[in-house]
């Protein structure tokens, strides 16, 4: 029965994030925060997997206990929470700190989070624990101490094997994630949330600005439709 | 030194075009990565040097060729294409390494010598502007944003590098080909998108209708491939879905969340249908039309036709 390692980071709403008028700055304050997309793929995967051949579902969680009890919630046994860094080096060295101390046969995560877009945090896990790193799974089987991917890439598909323990990330076309009941969401709070707290770690990049990006668009307001054929067939 | 790699031949020039840059800038050399066959293109397109080895490209050789390499040469600077497996390789080379990694650069410069990059993130909405701590300084560029520079009396030294690598704790069982069949929406010329505008699946034959008439493809929000399922996610246009860069996107009955208008940022022209005068896409298109899809579709696609007649 594998014991399976959610990975999972909690962002804010995109659509909730504001710009400061000035300073073309992000401000986050007022915006829900909300665990990333595929991050959801993630542990849905790995509750399937429980589901199928027993075991355990550890979600490992940068971010608050808020999120903890959502993937709680969705059928997580216990939840690991840190405090996230902004960097990837940083969060990896972090995360592979703390999942050394659980025992795991699979860790998977999402292909990347939808606010950084970085693709980085499987591949650089599955590098600092010395595992197989498959990424952008979209459909994974277990077979004994074997997995079989199936990974999307650009124009093909790629069906590849590892031995465990090994560590996945995967796409969103791998699953629906579930939406827990009421029940579960009460059921939760009765589970397990440890708290690593905030661990140091060292920063391969450093951000010196983040500022809103400017959409130079035309915005010129059309009248008829005849004239909108017009535009159309002109910039076809 | 700067070193480049891509698996993809395409997105190795167009690194190398950036490679060059800097190494121009740097007074440094520009050396290519081959997993052999490409050598002298690469040297074409601005390699002074070519490590040739001849290996299978999976991820754990060529993350371990590279390393080698890393360990031999000390260069300051890594590009590596942004393709699905370059992103793989590239932070796997950066964690064994201890270093950072820049995904997706949009824009490189030169600050004391010093590498920076600038990068899209909070869903597309903001552009970072970042350094390195420390080298080799590793960034990944995305394809076909930039642009090869081929100049045929370049001369450069091809050196062959043996190499066996460990075996690979990933092997590759079969690879399946997606086929011409397939819809790779990142790649079309011309999209047209619906939204939730549309009352019912069926009516989305309006939007077939017009893509069919002016040779493009049907593209579609996230919820109707989503929520609603009315598409496959292959359509699916938007940060989490795909991101377009087609020279005429049309958005039908969408009203413009952040993370499709993030989505469609690299189209060259947006054009939006909407009846709701207030939704956010009229904000950021080029030209706009307040109406009823339902009346302004059917006879935009007639006119189309006629025109292409």
């Amino acid at each position: 029965m594998p014991d399976i390692i959610a990975c999972i980071k909690q962002i804010y709403d995109l659509g909730q994030i504001k710009v400061d008028a000035s300073s073309r700055r992000p401000v986050m304050e007022g915006a829900a925060r909300k665990i990333s997309d595929f991050d959801k793929n993630a542990l849905e995967e790995a509750l399937r997997i429980r589901e199928r051949h027993g075991g355990k579902v550890t979600a490992v969680i940068g971010g608050t206990k808020d999120a903890a009890k959502e993937a709680l919630a969705m059928g997580a046994d216990e939840a690991v929470v840190y405090e996230a860094c902004a960097d990837s080096l940083g969060t990896a060295s972090i995360l592979s700190g703390i999942i050394r101390k659980i025992k795991y046969d699979l860790i998977i995560c999402g292909e990347a989070s939808i606010d950084e877009y970085s693709f980085q945090i499987g591949p650089r896990l599955g590098e600092a624990l010395g595992i197989p790193v498959a990424a952008y799974a979209r459909k994974i089987e277990l077979r004994g101490g074997e997995l079989v991917v199936e990974r999307e890439l650009e124009n093909r598909y790629e069906v590849v094997r590892a031995k465990l323990p090994a560590l996945i990330t995967v796409t969103k076309e791998i699953n629906e994630p579930r939406i827990p009941t009421l029940l579960q969401i009460l059921g939760a709070s009765k589970k397990k949330i440890t708290e690593a707290g905030h661990v140091k770690a060292e920063a391969g990049v450093e951000t010196l600005s983040i500022e809103a990006v400017e959409m130079r668009r035309k915005e010129v307001m059309l009248k008829s439709v005849e004239e909108l054929a017009r535009v159309i067939l002109s910039e076809k | 030194m700067i070193l480049v790699f891509s698996e993809d031949d395409e997105t190795a020039l167009e690194a190398l075009a950036n490679g060059r840059e800097l190494a121009d800038s740097l007074k440094s050399e520009l050396a290519a990565v081959s997993l052999g066959g490409n050598e002298e293109s690469y040297i074409a397109y601005g390699a002074d040097k070519v490590f040739s080895t001849v290996l299978e490209p999976h991820a754990d050789s060529i993350v371990e060729f590279i390393s080698m390499l890393i360990d031999r040469y000390r260069p300051e600077i890594l590009l590596i294409g942004g393709t699905k497996p370059g992103k793989e390789v590239a932070p796997r080379v950066a964690q064994r390494l201890g270093v950072g990694c820049a995904t997706d650069c949009v824009e490189f410069s030169l600050e004391q010598g010093k590498l920076v990059t600038r990068r899209y993130v909070l869903g597309g909405r903001f552009i970072a502007v970042q350094r390195f701590l420390r080298n080799p300084q590793i960034a990944t560029v995305p394809p076909r944003r930039f642009l090869k520079k081929e100049d045929k009396t370049r001369k450069g030294e091809i050196i062959k590098t043996s190499f066996k690598p460990a075996e690979p704790k990933v092997q590759v069982l079969e690879i399946k080909e997606k086929g011409p069949g397939a819809l790779r929406i990142e790649e079309a010329d011309i999209i047209v998108s619906a939204g939730r505008g549309f009352r019912k699946k069926e009516d989305l034959k309006l939007v077939f209708d017009l893509a069919e008439a002016l040779g493009g493809v049907v593209g579609c929000s996230r919820s109707i491939a989503a929520d609603l399922k009315w598409l496959p996610e292959e359509r699916w246009v938007g940060l989490s879905g795909h991101k377009i860069k087609p020279r005429l996107y049309i958005a039908i009955g969408i009203s413009g969340q952040v993370q499709h208008i993030a989505g469609i940022r690299d189209s060259r022209t947006i054009i939006a249908i909407n009846s709701d005068a207030n939704a956010p896409i009229f904000k950021a298109c080029d030209y706009g039309i307040v109406g009823d899809l339902y009346e302004i579709v059917p006879r935009l696609t007639e006119m189309v036709k006629k025109r292409a007649l």
